[in-house]
């Protein structure tokens, strides 16, 4: 699991990237990479193009970053999901709180 | 600074062993001698020295032998054996390690090297005794939490047991420790009839877990018998968890409100896998997730939307927990929901599903599985007696004369639900608890009755199919969210006297009233999913009449009073 975030060049959007396993030993880096100090961005990105799994604790961090973000008025989108990983966001019913696509 | 330790030495040769005892004794360690291997090991027993120090050749029993049964007697416990060796075959110094030697030092001795070894060794004992140490505070502190587990799950098996999942029509499959896996299963007869399921999965495991499942489980249960709907229910679980639990924890939750009287399921399911309506012909309705997780959205937020599905007699009703599909077996092999829908697409007997989707478990895992639960619900057309809500008091009663008036309108139809106060108000009446199931059904059905078909004008032969089921709760919401004027009124009248009392209930609507005696007449016909109501009404009370214009019905419950 690795999990990496970089600003745009206006600093507006944070996009967060997590290749691997999304479970929950990647939740102190997640917390991480939405806490640093240096930015203050306006909406984020979450990139799931190599996340090859995803468990109810990734839900739950996701829940931790909307929260992070300002709750319901947080920008959030959750980027390249495969088939697992979608799955898992719509049982879940995810798409009610976040642009997913 | 090297530690000063009890050294046994066992050496048959008198001039090496007095050598020996000198370079040891004088680096300050105490010393005990043995003149073979027999006496080394009484030795040992009676003094527990730390470190031996072994010939390997010596009479009545060699070193070898020695090292063996000193090393059984000290058991966990690491007692080093450095053998004194003049051997340089390397299968003699092997031989020296494979008895239980851990080093071994060649004559001539350095009593340099010697000090060092002996040092090296007592680093390893203490590594090894740190190791005990820890291994013994691990297991002591693992029992006690299993203790704790067993003792937190009595107490929790005393609330989540206090409802009726101990009833013949339901079926399930849960590990001990499923509570302390987030799972959750509960079962309540609600007083109207109906039968509440939940089976609940929540995030994390261990305790957090644990603790949310208590709060939800009260709320469950004391809302059920107190003849709240399961829509009220899962309002209230929902706020009480979003209220409790951190942001990043939430429970995925199927609600069954299942209702063998009026043949009708309503389904909640948010976040948990498919659920399946299994007909007695084996037809299969997947029972899909619709909704975000309770404890996920505020309140004001929630979708209670329940989905409506006709039910008959010796349907099946499903739930499963993500531990089913997402179970993995040895080879790290998912079960998968593919695996899952094989099953049930090979099953030509429901009765046996449940059976062979565990069989199906088994075999994948090789084992039982812990961390899953599976709940099978049977239609059943007989209501299970509910236990009394409340005991009697033992105090005699006291006469009464009294009556309450209520106009239900517009808003109030929309928002509430007027029985569970009314019911309230009704249980401080000592001879009618034990009728309370009976009474909340009768007015239940009157007051369905009185909103749907007077206020809102809806047509139940529109429930004829599924569909019409569907469309007619479609209609139902419309109208109900449409409505402006129009009211219900129920009244309530309590009289006793010195032979016993009664409950007269007076339902009246601004709807433009029915034919009685047809209504009555058509509920005999085979139509399955409409007009029970008025009958049941007829058969639980004792006695029932109606205004000429069908806009108003009366009720009557009577007791005798006591000897």
């Amino acid at each position: 699991m690795t999990i990496t975030s970089q600003p745009s060049t206006d600093g507006q959007e944070l996009t967060i990237s997590i290749s691997g396993r999304f479970d929950f030993n990647a939740h102190q880096a997640f917390r991480d990479a939405y806490q640093r100090q240096d930015v203050n961005p306006q909406r984020y990105v979450v990139n799931l193009q190599g996340t090859t799994y995803m468990d109810s604790s990734a839900l739950g961090m996701l829940l931790l970053l909307r929260d992070h973000a300002g709750g319901d008025e947080a920008d959030i989108r959750l980027l390249n999901c495969n088939g697992d990983v979608r799955k898992i966001l719509s049982v879940s019913n995810f798409e009610q709180l976040f642009v997913i696509a | 600074m090297p530690m000063r330790l009890s050294i046994l030495i066992a050496e048959d040769s008198p001039v090496d062993r007095m050598l020996l005892s000198t370079i040891v004794a004088k680096q300050g360690h105490r010393v005990l001698t043995a003149a073979d291997g027999q006496e080394a090991v009484e030795l040992f027993q009676e003094e527990r020295p730390q470190l031996v120090l072994m010939d390997a050749l010596m009479p009545v029993m060699d070193g070898f032998e020695a090292a063996r049964r000193i090393k059984q007697l000290a058991g966990d416990e690491l007692v080093p054996i450095i053998f004194l060796t003049s051997l340089t075959e390397h299968q003699a110094l092997v031989s020296c390690l494979e008895a239980g030697g851990d080093d071994f030092i060649a004559k001539p001795y350095n009593p340099i090297i010697l000090e060092a070894k002996i040092q090296a060794m007592h680093r390893l004992r203490r590594l090894q005794a740190t190791v005990l140490e820890q291994r013994d505070l691990i297991a002591r502190r693992n029992q006690q939490l299993l203790d704790e587990h067993r003792a937190a799950k009595a107490i929790f098996d005393k609330v989540a047991h206090a409802g009726c999942l101990s009833a013949p029509t339901i079926r399930f499959r849960q590990s001990p420790q499923a509570l302390f896996n987030g799972d959750l299963l509960l079962a309540a007869q609600a007083p109207a009839g109906q039968m509440f399921v939940l089976l609940g999965d929540f995030t994390g495991h261990g305790l957090p877990a644990a603790i949310g499942a208590m709060p939800l489980a009260e709320t469950f249960y004391g809302m059920a018998a107190k003849g709240y709907s399961s829509t009220d229910i899962l309002r209230e679980m929902n706020a009480k968890l979003k209220q409790i639990l951190p942001v990043e924890m939430f429970c995925c939750a199927t609600l069954l409100d299942i209702d063998p009287k009026q043949g009708s399921l309503r389904v909640w399911n948010g976040g948990l896998p498919d659920g399946y309506l299994i007909g007695a012909a084996g037809r299969r309705t997947a029972l899909a997730s619709r909704h975000l997780p309770l404890g996920v959205v505020s309140p004001a937020a929630l979708d209670d939307k329940f989905e409506h599905y006709p039910l008959a007699p010796g349907d099946r009703l499903l739930l499963l927990s993500d531990g089913v599909v997402e179970s993995r077996n040895a080879n790290d092999e998912l079960f998968g929901e593919q695996r899952l829908l094989a099953v049930l697409d090979a099953n030509d007997d429901p009765a046996r599903l449940f059976d062979e989707i565990e069989q199906a478990l088994l075999d994948f895992h090789g084992q039982q599985h812990d961390d899953l639960s599976l709940v099978e619900v049977v239609v059943s057309p007989e209501v299970i007696t509910m236990p009394s809500i409340a005991p009697a008091t033992a105090h005699r009663s006291r006469p009464m004369d009294w009556s309450i008036r209520l106009e239900l309108r517009a808003d109030s139809l929309r928002s509430g639900n007027p029985l569970p106060s009314l019911l309230q108000i009704l249980l401080q009446v000592n001879q009618l608890r034990s009728r309370v199931g009976e009474i909340y059904t009768v007015l239940g059905e009157l007051y369905s009755n009185a909103l749907e078909h007077g206020v809102l004008g809806l047509d139940s032969s529109l429930k004829c199919d599924a569909d019409g089921f569907k469309h007619y709760y479609d209609l139902r919401q419309q109208r109900l969210q449409a409505l402006v004027d129009g009211h219900v009124h129920l009244q309530l009248n309590i009289k006793t006297s010195p032979h016993g009392g009664r409950l007269r209930i007076g339902i009246s609507d601004s709807g433009s009233g029915f034919d009685v005696s047809r209504a009555l007449q058509a509920q005999f016909g085979s139509d399955r999913f409409s007009g029970r109501g008025l009958h049941l009404v007829r058969q639980l009370s004792d006695r029932f009449d109606w205004q000429s214009d069908g806009r108003g019905l009366s009720v009557e419950f009577a007791w005798q009073a006591e000897a």
